[in-house]
């Protein structure tokens, strides 16, 4: 059964599919790697932004991907104001620990139970040219529905990294991230900052979440099992280095592939636990981290 | 100017009369039927669209009279496909509620829950669509109102192994394929035996996790060991994506399908398109012309109409008949016996062959169908993007049993 | 509250759950006692860790189906009273705890509450392949044939799960009050500097993970006998992991009396929404009751009234 067809097609799919988990992920990456927020519900907001492409695709026939582009202002503003509830409640008390992480379970479960009452719990997909088709070379196929979200994912994964070493702002965000006390003392605005970085986190699950549905039909309670793998590639990719988190998103993807093809795919997953369990106890600082 | 006064005459009898009619109905106490039903959570696509079917019922009893003179109210809780929420709610409508009927929630697993209750205040019980709940039980005032025969588990997917081994040369191997949950994982086990007992090599046996996004490692893992038959039980995400990852990676099966559920479906349907032609898979009603019972185009008239802008299936193919008809059970039970005491209905549907919009039902041993009518239908000539052409006959011939069979079995699975 | 006084407002809650089996019928109110009560030993299991030293357990569910599936293993293989499998359940849930404590020694915060997710998924994806226990197809279980002198099996459950869980106050009470109890606040309110003080950081957070993990199993054991049917969606339901970190935080997490608060109060608009309402209206209101609540009381039920008090006693 082993062979060199059905891995080369394993790994193939495991990259594109672990390139995906990427835009997922990325958001986390910034809010949780950097300025160290734990926003558990961020993958509920990518189901939001699965939604908002389903919307727009099913009533006028958007690309779904166009659709998540459209979206990242409206989410980025989000963003900026559910930040500012949480730094009131929390941040400015200190709280932040227990309290933050219960807010945004609550926030999660908020989010889950209005989409069902919205639109039900019947699965929704969306329609587009590309999906369905597939490009063979030589006997690895390359199914489109799985090749643009990768390319979007990849191209996504590159920006925020430019944004975040190039621009004045990003390179705040990243000042924050490592030495907050310095940063006021230079007389920036860190909350202001900490805002800016979290929209752009909460910006990024609106285009994940139009990838979501451009792969395979979406329900509302489809962002729970991102939670763990989101997580995961954070925590493997090096707590906030968007390269790490690219990378060890293809490396969550391509495990998953393997094992699915090749011990079965009950065991799938487990896997992104296996690899975070496996990550903090040989270097828990991650594959890129500091 | 006569023909005016006798119009408001005429009027004003109808009118009357429908008042006095209506009045006589209020005044009589109402039989309370109490259930629960998935209405949110997993399951609560068909259930909401179960619950519609049986709101057709219980109105149109209503409007001829009601059950032995007196109105149906309905008495249901939604039990968010949690099967942990099922004693409660059915010892609350016993209990408190003091219904006089009982009827089940849809699948098996909210139907198990109420076993053990139903039977220590000993009602009669009739079930919407659980594969083999009553196997442990053993219950005898059961009733199961999914056709799929005396032994559900194998007589599901029978009628694919049957249809297999009828061609010619016949296909030696299969490919068993399952998602991880409770009615797959059952349906799997049916295929193994009827595979076993067909003498085909089984060259491959798994299953995935429900939450699988991708699919296509999965059905080329499959490809590369070259089955002829490739059997799946699949819940609707993953129906979908099995199919779509089967025409991405080219499977090249002679006989692709068996147990997906979804692709009853009208939604997906019409999303997955052409991409449905030559899949055969189990179903138990479709509007071909061999399966038009009596009542039932009606029935499905009324559905159309209620379901319109509820967010559920638009057509009610699938479920909703049997909603109607397992009230219809009690309906027919209940005048035939006259009475509402638990163990006479019991043994008249135990006895009893009924006349429902799903044909002719009569229950066997433990509850389960006394004959499996489980219908193996094969997608054909279905075109792109199109919803309105699953309404007709034509694109889902049913080519197994042999007695509604419509059309021609197209063998291979050709693309 | 004075030693006197919690014993006997005990015997006396344990009285009246008695007294009310002799007198109601109606079983429908045991199975939402039931839950209710469920929940509050979950609640006040999850503070062990969560509220006296910190540790935010995620994956209390987990827990949970260790206790309902060794229910379910020994019911099947040996077929023992209840008593004995409650027992042997909370072993098993505290060896696990053990072992969880032990894996995730370096692990602070958030990574902790992830370690206790992924525990959680592990053993989900385990019971998911094993085929003795059903897999994911779930198992059925008959209900006990013997419910001692109690009109039904319900009333049985009902009682059962009352001693557990006011057991389970007694024991968090006496575990705050205690010297141990103190070595947990040290930790929970900065661990270095309890370390430095000669607190035996790593011993006390292994205790609070192994009375944890055995009380959440413990709260599992009697659940398949309550359903009948059991398989891994529900058991290890994403709810129940809510429930058990929103009711202590809305009741409290400083006091061993929030988790019995919060309990109360969620636990009991849950099971009136349920039957009132639609259901998944009991999602929202977790949710939403956990985020006001937060949001506003950080400190939970409790902190408001320790507000007031003070504010009373000037």
């Amino acid at each position: 059964m082993f062979s060199a067809d059905l891995l080369a097609n394993a790994v193939v799919a495991g990259v594109l599919l672990g390139g995906f988990y990427a835009a997922v992920a990325v958001g986390l990456a910034i809010v949780f790697g950097q300025i160290d927020i734990v926003n558990i519900a961020h993958p509920a907001f990518v189901i939001v932004g699965a939604y908002i492409a389903y919307l727009l695709n099913s009533r006028f026939g958007f690309d779904p991907v166009l659709v998540g582009l459209a979206a990242t202002p409206v989410f980025f503003l989000f963003g900026v104001l559910l930040y500012r509830i949480y730094f009131a409640a929390f941040e400015r008390t200190g709280q932040e620990s227990l309290s933050g992480l219960a807010f945004f379970f609550g926030v999660m479960f908020i989010i889950e139970v209005s989409l069902i009452m919205a639109y039900g719990v019947d699965y929704r997909l969306v329609q587009a040219e590309y999906i369905g088709q597939s490009w063979h070379v030589g006997y690895i196929d390359l199914p489109l529905r799985m090749l643009v979200p990768f390319a979007v994912s990849a191209t996504l994964a590159a920006g925020i990294y430019a944004y975040l070493t190039r621009t004045f702002m990003g390179r705040a965000i990243q000042a924050v991230a490592q030495d907050r006390v310095a940063l006021q003392l230079m007389g920036a605005n860190p909350v202001r900052i900490k805002q800016w970085a979290f929209g752009l986190g909460l910006a990024t699950a609106a285009l994940a979440g139009a990838l979501l549905i451009v792969i395979g039909p979406v329900e509302p309670s489809l962002g729970r099992v991102y939670i763990g793998r989101a997580f995961a590639i954070v925590v493997l990719g090096g707590m906030g280095s968007i390269p790490g988190t690219f990378v060890a998103a293809v490396i969550l993807g391509l495990v998953e592939s393997l094992v699915s093809t090749f011990a079965g795919p009950s065991w799938a997953p487990a896997v992104a636990f296996g690899v975070l369990a496996l990550t903090l106890a040989v270097r828990p600082a991650g594959l890129f981290g500091r | 100017m006569k023909y005016a006064r006798l119009f408001a005459g005429a009027l004003a009898a109808t009118v009357l009369t429908a008042f006095s009619a209506g009045a006589a109905l209020a005044q009589a106490k109402p039989i309370k039927i109490g259930f629960s039903m998935a209405l949110t959570g997993g399951l609560a696509g068909a259930g909401k669209a179960a619950l519609i079917g049986m709101e057709i019922w219980r109105d149109d009893v209503n409007k001829h009279g009601g059950l032995l003179g007196r109105p149906v109210e309905f008495v249901y809780y939604d039990d968010a496909t949690q099967p942990a929420n099922v004693p409660a709610l059915y010892t609350k409508l016993i209990d408190v509620d003091k219904v006089d009927l009982v009827v089940s929630s849809y699948g098996t697993n909210e139907i198990a829950p109420a076993m053990p209750i139903v039977m220590r205040k000993k009602m009669v019980f009739p079930a919407l669509f659980g594969l083999a709940a009553n196997e442990q039980f053993s219950y005898d005032r059961y009733f199961q109102i999914m056709p799929a025969g005396p032994s559900p588990q194998t007589d599901f997917s029978k009628g694919f192994f049957d249809l297999a081994a009828a061609q010619k040369p016949k296909p030696a191997t299969l490919a068993i394929v399952a998602a991880d949950a409770e009615f797959a994982l059952n349906a799997a086990a049916g295929a193994r035996k009827n595979a076993q007992a067909a003498g085909l090599k089984i060259v491959y046996d798994k299953t995935y996790p429900p939450s699988t996004t991708d699919f296509s490692p999965i059905v080329r893992a499959i490809q590369a060991t070259g089955p002829d038959l490739v059997y799946v039980a699949s819940y609707p995400p993953d129906s979908v994506g099995m199919v779509k990852a089967a025409h991405e990676v080219g499977l090249k099966a002679k006989m692709f399908g068996g147990g997906m559920v979804g692709l009853q479906y009208a939604a997906i349907q019409k999303n997955l398109g052409p991409l449905l032609n030559g899949i055969v898979n189990y179903d138990y009603w479709v509007p071909e012309k061999t399966l038009v019972f009596p009542g039932v185009n009606e029935f499905l008239a009324k559905y159309r109409v209620a379901a319109a802008g509820k967010g559920v299936d638009p057509y009610g193919h699938y479920l909703p008949p049997f909603a109607y008809a397992y009230l219809q059970v009690v309906q027919q039970s209940v005048e035939a016996t006259k009475s509402l005491d638990q163990a006479k209905l019991a043994d008249y549907m135990r006895k009893t062959t009924f006349d429902t919009v799903v044909g002719k039902v009569k229950f066997g041993r433990n509850g389960e169908w006394a004959k499996s009518r489980v219908l193996m239908v094969q997608f054909r000539n279905v075109q792109k993007d199109n919803l309105e052409q699953f309404v007709e006959a034509g694109k889902r011939i049913v080519v197994y049993p042999k007695e509604y069979q419509s059309g021609d079995f197209v063998y291979p699975y050709a693309k | 509250m004075k030693s006197a006084a919690f014993w006997g407002s005990l015997l006396a809650v344990l009285a009246a759950g008695l007294l009310v089996t002799w007198t109601v019928e109606n079983e429908y109110y045991y199975n939402a006692l039931y839950l209710i009560l469920q929940g509050m030993l979950m609640a006040v299991a999850w503070n062990i860790l969560g509220g006296f030293t910190g540790y935010v357990n995620f994956g209390s569910a987990g827990f949970f189906a260790i206790g309902a599936y060794t229910t379910v293993v020994l019911n099947k293989a040996f077929g023992l009273p209840l008593p004995l499998m409650i027992l042997v359940a909370g072993l098993l849930g505290g060896l696990v705890g053990l072992g969880l404590g032990y894996l995730t020694l370096r692990l602070k915060g958030v990574f902790f509450a992830i370690a206790t997710l992924a525990m959680a998924i592990v053993i989900e994806t385990l019971v998911n392949n094993w085929s003795y226990v059903g897999g994911a197809k779930g198992s059925y279980l008959l209900t006990p044939e013997s419910h001692l002198w109690f009109d039904s099996y319900i009333q049985m459950l009902f009682v059962v799960m009352l001693l557990l869980t006011l057991a389970a106050v007694a024991v968090s009470r006496a575990l705050s009050t205690s010297r141990l109890g103190r070595g947990l606040a040290a930790i929970r309110d900065d661990e270095v500097a309890a370390e430095c003080s000669g607190v035996p950081t790593l011993r006390l957070k292994l205790v609070s993970t192994t009375i944890m993990g055995a009380m959440m199993s413990i709260a599992g054991a009697p659940f398949p006998f309550f359903v009948t049917f059991v398989d891994p969606t529900s058991a290890f339901s994403l709810f129940i992991a809510v429930n058990a970190i929103a009711m202590p935080m809305i009741g409290g997490t400083s006091h061993w009396s929030g988790p019995v608060i919060g309990a109360l109060l969620v636990g009991a608009t849950q099971e009136i929404v349920k039957v009132t309402v639609s259901s998944e209206l009991n999602v929202l209101i977790v949710g939403v009751m956990l985020v006001t609540f937060i949001s506003l009381a950080p400190q939970g039920i409790v902190g408001l009234a320790r507000k007031y008090l003070r504010r009373g006693a000037r």
